[in-house]
């Protein structure tokens, strides 16, 4: 399933016309074993398409991290290749990159530069010319156009935050790169980084994120990949994910309690509460409800009779903790 | 090449260096001063002159070079030590930028504030003894090679070193020794055969030599050599950086 949707086409909010993705960043047979033997990655292939924001979702350890620091240049591969707006990685590593910026996990800064002097640097580094007024419009966008003078070591964690991807935005490239964004941010500034980043992708850059926050994924994604123990193992679009993957539960509340589920009702492996108060049923949404039409004739047949019903759906975090501990 | 990105890391060093003018520019000229006031004024009044060159003027070459070597190693080292300490080293192993790119700007920034300091330990000296250079061009060639040299070596340590512990290791335990035992203060014509035969196998004996020989127009060894020791330290370094390039080491996993 990793490649499946690859070609295909993706309907944006709105459209009323499926356009064709644009693949810009492209992943094939990807490896990497380290010196200690760990192999960390086992032939990753995928695509990114182009202005998407996709989130790589996987337990710690599994590979998320090691991916997007090759694809970014800091860890050689082992084997496979990368291309990133049709450059290779390698070969052609000062265009790719070029087209990268990338935000990392741990907040890395030079504690006694100033604010200016740092995000000055890092669009330099990428060999852009300099330009003041697109810094001060960065910084004014993230907050820190006030504390441009200051020592980095001054600013709070989520200043810091703002910074680094202020840093990773100072070259304007196409493809963002969020190694867990929100690690350790208080609520407040989650909300604020999740609208920065649905600007960024509303002025057409392409947001890759991994994240342990499932909800981050739920709530951004227009795509999700899982990968665990170095496999990719599901790259899907995030409706698609939620409607073939999700389980929708219904939980009756009786009006008399139940001592026990009759024999009737077995194919239905209800579950009963402690109290015989409520019962419910586990269906997946691909039933489109042919289910519960059988379960409630049942239920009259058996003279079982409800006075409340409540329906909910699976997160995306059940989903992941069941693809995951399926690869276990 | 990516110009802008070399200019952008050269100058991000040099400002370190303006941050850090104390440590980086005023510590040492204040311990070369020391070092005059010591040599030069208490013990070198009592010392003959020695080919023809007084004691004072004769340690000059040596001093500028013990802060040339020292600082070369201390600032290349710790300039890509750090950004790897720090873990900010990603922003340079992700940016459009070539090994040579990155090494040429580290290291060029590094010879670039060892130049500025001999130069400043030299008008320093002034100070404090009459000083001729017989061949200013010659003293400038050697301290450019060395600067380079030896800022390429600090390099090397600064991906090497994977602690605080082992950046001050060659610099303590390998350099100072070997430009003290090299000739800075003395000639080594003045040590018994044995010692004589024994410093040669000493690098910096070369070094010091030679930029003595454009000052004073002495030398302990010859100047062809010196120079040939010279460029040879400055070959042998860039293979390494090169092996080092090539494969990763320490900088890629």
């Amino acid at each position: 399933m990793t490649r499946n949707d690859q070609q295909g086409a993706r309907r944006r909010p709105g459209s009323a016309i499926a356009a064709p993705m644009q693949t810009i960043i492209a992943v094939s047979g990807l490896c990497k074993t380290y010196a200690s033997g760990f192999q960390a990655l086992k032939s990753v292939s995928l695509d990114i398409h182009q202005g998407e924001i996709f989130a790589l979702l996987g337990p710690n350890g599994a590979g998320k991290t090691t991916l997007i620091s090759i694809i970014c240049g800091i860890v050689q591969a082992t084997s496979g290749s990368v291309r990133v707006g049709g450059h290779d990685i390698v070969a052609g590593y000062r265009a790719a990159r070029s087209l990268i910026g990338l935000v990392p996990q741990e907040l890395t800064t030079d504690a006694f530069e100033s604010v200016w002097a740092t995000v000055s640097f890092s669009r330099g580094l990428f060999g852009r010319r300099e330009s003041p007024q697109y810094l001060e419009k960065l910084l004014r966008d993230l907050s820190l156009w006030e504390r441009r003078e200051s020592r980095i070591r001054t600013l709070s964690g989520g200043m810091k935050r703002r910074l680094l991807i202020a840093k990773a935005l100072s070259h304007e490239p196409q493809v963002l790169f969020l190694d867990e964004p929100t690690a350790g941010v208080d609520v407040n500034l989650r909300r604020d980084m999740w609208q920065l980043v649905r600007t960024l992708q509303a002025s057409g850059v392409t947001i890759i994120l991994t994240t342990h926050y499932i909800d981050e994924a739920e709530e951004m994604a227009d795509r999700i990949g899982v990968i665990s123990k170095g496999e990719l193992i599901l790259v899907e679009e995030k409706a698609e994910l939620m409607r073939q993957l999700g389980r929708k539960r219904l939980t009756l509340q009786l009006q008399q309690p139940l001592p026990a589920i009759p024999p009737a009702l077995a194919a239905h492996r209800l579950e009963r509460s402690h109290d015989g108060s409520e019962i419910t049923y586990t269906y997946d949404t691909q039933g489109e409800g042919g289910g519960i039409l059988a379960l409630l004739e049942d239920l009259s047949a058996a003279g079982i009779a409800f006075r409340d019903l409540q329906t909910t759906q699976s997160s995306l975090e059940e989903i992941f903790v069941d693809l995951v501990k399926d690869e276990r | 090449m990516n110009l802008p990105a070399m200019r952008a890391i050269y100058l991000f060093e040099m400002a370190r260096t303006r941050r850090t003018l104390l440590q980086s520019i005023v510590s040492p000229v204040i311990s070369t001063s020391l070092y005059f006031v010591v040599f030069g004024a208490a013990i070198g009044s009592r010392i003959d002159e020695i080919d023809g060159v007084s004691y004072g003027a004769f340690i000059v070459p040596g001093l500028i070079m013990l802060s040339v070597l020292t600082q070369s190693v201390a600032n290349a080292s710790f300039g890509i030590f750090f950004p790897r300490f720090t873990g900010t080293i990603y922003e340079l192993l992700s940016a459009p930028l070539s090994y040579l790119e990155i090494a040429a700007s580290y290291v060029g920034a590094a010879a670039t504030k060892s130049i500025i300091l001999g130069l400043i330990i030299l008008a320093t000296a002034a100070l404090f003894v009459p000083l001729r250079i017989e061949h200013p061009l010659w003293m400038l060639l050697f301290l450019l090679l060395t600067a380079l040299s030896f800022s390429l070596l600090g390099f090397i340590i600064g991906i090497w070193a994977d602690n605080f512990e082992k950046l001050q290791l060659v610099p303590m335990l390998v350099i100072t020794p070997l430009t003290f035992l090299g000739g800075s203060f003395y000639s080594i014509s003045m040590l018994p055969p044995i010692w004589q035969t024994v410093s040669l196998f000493n690098p910096v004996v070369y070094l010091v030599s030679g930029f003595r020989w454009s000052f004073h127009g002495v030398a302990d060894v010859s100047v062809a050599v010196s120079l040939a020791m010279t460029l040879a330290f400055l070959a042998i370094f860039l293979a390494i950086v090169s092996w080092i390039f090539r494969t990763g080491y320490r900088l890629r996993s």
